[in-house]
């Protein structure tokens, strides 16, 4: 078999040299009664795996053989060849964690400018290796925020946080005995400002808002911070559209104590969900309870500059059930991926992409407001999504214009059976105008 | 492991050789004026909506760079890492083998690498197969009926694992409170406990180092809701008595965990399902081939027995009668979510493609394994001390007892093997073995890497009562020297400023 250089010739010394007579004599520990061969088909050649999986691959629609406008935390953003060519080289694709410095330097220096980066965009003065992906991280931050408050029990969320982030939080926290708190969004599609203050009590060890909120619409920081600070609670700064962090305010700037969310649109493909990229700063004050791996610059013996993981007496592997997190795995090739797109693109780059994407979005959320029927909900500003409430269900309409290969939008009924007549429209640097117009057609048609 | 520097005289410099030069970071690289990107041009009005107070001015720092010197700084900055195309990694239970490019072509196909998992079903039908056949498949290797993929790596499928374990047991009516974990278990297990809202007791392992069933039918009391046991341990050894082992813990009610991060030793030849086993996690990472990338993504799908199907993270991939598949969110015992959509996707791939490499032959996979790693004990079992002599499978723990009144440790001993071209094992843990050298060398090393890598542990042990100095010292030719992780600790640099 291709994957297993070793030789019958060589097997039989082996054994010889190990002194026993078959590999079988290797497993005596293994019960007879426990051991079974599975039931598969026999092995498949490279033709045959291309073949069957790339059948697969071709059922299912894509970003580049149909007009696309999902989003809802996962957006299609331009990526610079090199940048995944870049991850073809083995020494990226095939090494290991890098506990072994000396070893390891490409990978540790990379984290590094990747965490200077997010520093760089939020706006706070220390980031992690990185997250699984935006809603771990978000449970990650709240669980920091809890341990920082030394015994509160109380976390407030805005409704505005992505429907999975918030589901994600519920799971973690059901049997850490936290409670979790709801503040609704006001007709603006903002958090409520006075629903957030009312809903933060001396329990409260922190306040969450994300911006652009999951509907859309740009939130000021300053409202969560405030609520927080008021009660001695943390804020958190939810990102989800990481590319917006080069238009909009800064969480840092806003007073967040902490930034967490998914930074996917910053260089990684949209993989159908997953890989994605988790990603989580702080303040400096909070450092020594930031969850997951950390690389920080020292010296080698020669006294030159190196990297290493360091402060790793958070984590699971020496603290074991008193860690700050079970996280071991970060996303490494997902963050060089990262670093190496936001390097590309730079300052004025990912300005750019950010500014486009808000264009187009404005170019079509008015286009679709002129269309008879149809109403965008919320007054608040919005970055490059925003609601769209239709003149009939969403999904079946969705449905129709799929078929005419214009993926339109995510029917909100998939998280709120009240919102039926709802979805959520993307668009990015990726949209062409004629595309934005085509959909507006066939909305306006109702893709019959 | 970390490790403290001494300051001492700058070394002696080969002058045919200039003074080598650490790599500047990107942000050092970048200059006014310099650019990497190109956009089409906006065709539509250039607008700016949102009020000037909600906007920042500009990234003050960020790079301006070219894409030469982008490609340049990247293709450098990867040559300072050491990787499995370059050789072997001794680390154990991190399952370092070949990673077959196939998986990443496939991965990389537009109807997979540029699809969204929220598009509608009826044009998302072959990724939702895709999982559909991987669960199948997984299903069938461990002999368990259902497998979610949702968790994004090992440890959050420890989570998931337990998380069921414990809504199933307060579903019945019989909330628990402790999780019974063996000492030589890695660290996530006992954390993943903790965050599960677990009291976590730790169980002794006897003097061959797996389960003493004493030890466990005392601690295995109504109000313990799992052992998590892997299997075989962070020892390499297999508890031959698994069967009596799960007897135990059922005849209290309890839930039998099996961590499959060592699934390589075995897979394709038992199957955890018929050990009594109700509930396992994977490393898609691990045993399924899918790229470590210097230390993630993962993957990390959960198999469960009938009991726990009902309480699976929502939501699972089904399969109609007519063929066709949907993602059911109607599950009302569902421990909920553990992140956005559904999993690790583009490792679902990977894994996938793997397995059709082997079919029905992927037994091989662990028979070659466990031979490797008992040639490698073969080799040095007379010259590194070896505490627990049972059986190897697909790892061994060797020590560095013998070397230790030289003045050398297993650090010392795992930086010199750098210099032989080795990855060194894994030395910060199991925890019950002082001075631990862990090495799971893997089905895809051959007989000539094997001789090799045995032949420098054995030049080492040499050095260490020879010229204990050298070894000390090492690494001599990485690209950088011993790095000083006590002084990283102290004074704490974690970001570039402009």
């Amino acid at each position: 078999m291709k994957f297993l250089p070793t030789s019958d010739a060589e097997r039989a010394a082996m054994l010889a040299a190990i002194g026993v007579k078959t590999i079988d004599d290797l497993f005596a520990a293994v019960p007879q009664a426990v051991r079974q061969a599975p039931d598969l088909p026999p092995p498949m050649s490279e033709i045959e795996i291309r073949r069957f999986v790339g059948g697969m691959a071709s059922r299912n629609a894509n970003a580049r053989d149909t007009a696309f406008f999902l989003g809802a935390g996962l957006y299609n953003h331009y990526v610079s060849a090199i940048a995944d060519q870049m991850l073809y080289r083995a020494e990226w694709l095939t090494s290991y964690t890098p506990y072994q410095p000396e070893v390891s330097q490409g990978t540790l220096q990379s984290i590094f400018e990747f965490q200077t980066h997010i520093c760089l965009l939020t706006g706070l003065e220390v980031a992690n290796a990185s997250l699984y992906e935006g809603a771990s991280a978000l449970v990650e931050a709240l669980l920091m925020a809890e341990r920082l408050s030394r015994g509160k029990t109380r976390a407030v969320l805005s409704a505005g946080i992505h429907p999975e982030y918030r589901e994600t939080v519920c799971t973690y926290f059901t049997n850490l005995g936290l409670e979790i708190v709801e503040a609704p969004l006001g007709k603006d599609g903002a958090t409520d400002a006075n629903a957030l203050n009312v809903a933060c009590d001396e329990r409260t060890f922190a306040v969450a808002v994300q911006s652009p909120n999951f509907y859309g619409v740009v939130e000021d920081w300053n409202v969560g911070s405030a609520a927080a600070k008021a009660k001695g609670a943390l804020s958190i700064a939810v990102v989800a559209e990481a590319i917006s962090l080069a238009l909009l305010a800064p969480p840092g700037e806003g007073g967040a104590d902490i930034a967490c969310g998914e930074a996917q649109s910053l260089g990684v493909p949209m993989h159908n969900g997953g890989p994605l990229l988790g990603f989580l700063s702080c303040r400096s004050e909070h450092q020594r309870q930031i969850p997951g791996r950390l690389v920080g610059q020292t010296k080698d013996a020669d006294g030159r500059r190196a990297f290493c993981l360091t402060l790793s007496t958070r984590e699971q592997h020496i603290r074991r059930e008193k860690a700050t997190s079970n996280i071991c795995t970060n996303q490494g090739l997902m963050a060089l991926a990262s670093n190496i797109h936001m390097s590309l693109l730079g300052k004025e780059g990912l300005r750019e992409v950010a500014l486009q994407c808000h264009a187009k979005a404005e170019y079509l959320k008015a286009e679709i407001a002129k269309l008879p029927g149809y109403r965008i909900p919320h007054s608040g500003p919005t970055f490059n999504e925003f609601v769209v409430e239709a003149p009939e269900d969403a999904a079946p309409l969705l449905s129709r214009l799929a078929a005419r290969r214009i993926l339109g939008g995510v029917a909100l009924s998939r998280y709120d059976a009240l919102d039926r007549r709802r979805f959520l429209v993307a668009a990015t640097e990726m949209n062409e105008r004629a595309e934005m117009d085509g959909l507006v057609a066939a909305l306006a048609g109702r893709a019959s | 492991m970390s490790v403290e520097i001494e300051e001492k005289a700058a070394p002696v410099r080969d002058p045919r050789r200039p003074e080598p030069r650490p790599l500047p970071l990107v942000f050092e690289r970048s200059g006014e004026g310099k650019v990497g990107y190109s956009l089409p041009p906006l065709d539509v009005p250039a607008v700016i909506a949102i009020p000037e107070r909600l906007c920042r001015k500009e990234i003050a720092g960020g790079t301006q760079i070219s894409e030469v010197d982008v490609a340049r700084h990247f293709t450098r900055l990867s040559r300072l890492n050491f990787s499995i195309d370059q050789g072997l990694y001794a680390l154990g239970s991190c399952t370092m083998k070949h990673n077959p490019r196939t998986n990443e072509e496939m991965a990389r196909l537009p109807g997979f690498a540029a699809s969204h998992p929220l598009a509608p079903e009826e044009l998302s039908q072959g990724s939702l197969e895709l999982a559909w056949r991987l669960e199948q498949i997984l299903a069938e290797l461990t002999g368990l009926p259902r497998v979610t993929l949702q968790p994004s790596a090992g440890a959050q499928g420890e989570l998931a694992g337990i998380l069921m374990v414990r809504k199933a047991l307060e579903k019945a009516g019989r909330a628990r409170t402790t999780v019974l974990i063996p000492d030589s278990a890695h660290g996530t297990n006992p954390a993943s406990a903790h965050f599960a809202g677990y009291k976590v007791k730790e169980l002794k392992s006897n003097a061959r180092g797996t389960i003493d069933l004493d030890v466990l039918e005392a601690a295995m009391t109504e109000d313990v809701a799992a052992l998590m046991l892997t299997v075989p341990n962070t020892l390499g050894i297999f508890e031959d008595r698994i069967l009596e082992i799960a007897r135990i813990v059922h005849a209290k009610g309890g839930y039998l965990y099996c961590d499959g991060a060592n699934f390589n030793a075995f897979v394709g030849v038992a199957k955890p399902g018929l050990m009594g086993v109700d509930v396992m996690h994977m490393n898609l990472h691990k045993t399924f081939s899918t790229p470590h990338g210097g230390g993630g993504p993962g993957s990390g799908p959960v198999a469960v027995c009938q009991a726990l199907v009902p309480f699976l993270p929502r939501p699972t991939v089904e399969r109609r009668a007519d063929g066709t598949f949907f993602l059911d969110y109607d599950r009302p015992d569902s421990i909920g979510r553990l992140r956005t959509f559904l999993g690790n996707f583009g490792m679902f791939v990977r894994a996938l493609s793997y397995i059709c490499a082997y079919g029905n032959r992927i037994g091989e996979v662990a028979r070659v394994a466990v031979l490797n790693a008992n040639y490698i004990r073969a080799g040095l079992a007379g010259v590194y001390h070896l505490k627990y002599d049972a059986p190897s499978m697909h790892e061994v723990v060797l020590s560095d007892k013998k070397q230790v009144d030289l003045g050398v440790s297993n650090v010392d001993i795992a930086k010199r093997l750098m210099d032989y071209g080795f990855h060194p094992p894994t030395i910060s843990f199991p925890l019950i073995v002082h001075g631990a050298l862990m090495i799971e060398p893997t089905e895809t090393e051959g007989k000539p890497v094997l001789d090799a890598f045995v032949s420098a542990m054995r030049e080492i042990a040499r050095e260490c009562v020879e010229s204990p100095d050298l070894v000390r010292t090492a690494p001599h030719t990485t690209p950088v020297k011993r790095v000083d992780e006590v002084g990283a600790a102290r004074n704490l640099i974690l970001r570039w400023k402009p």
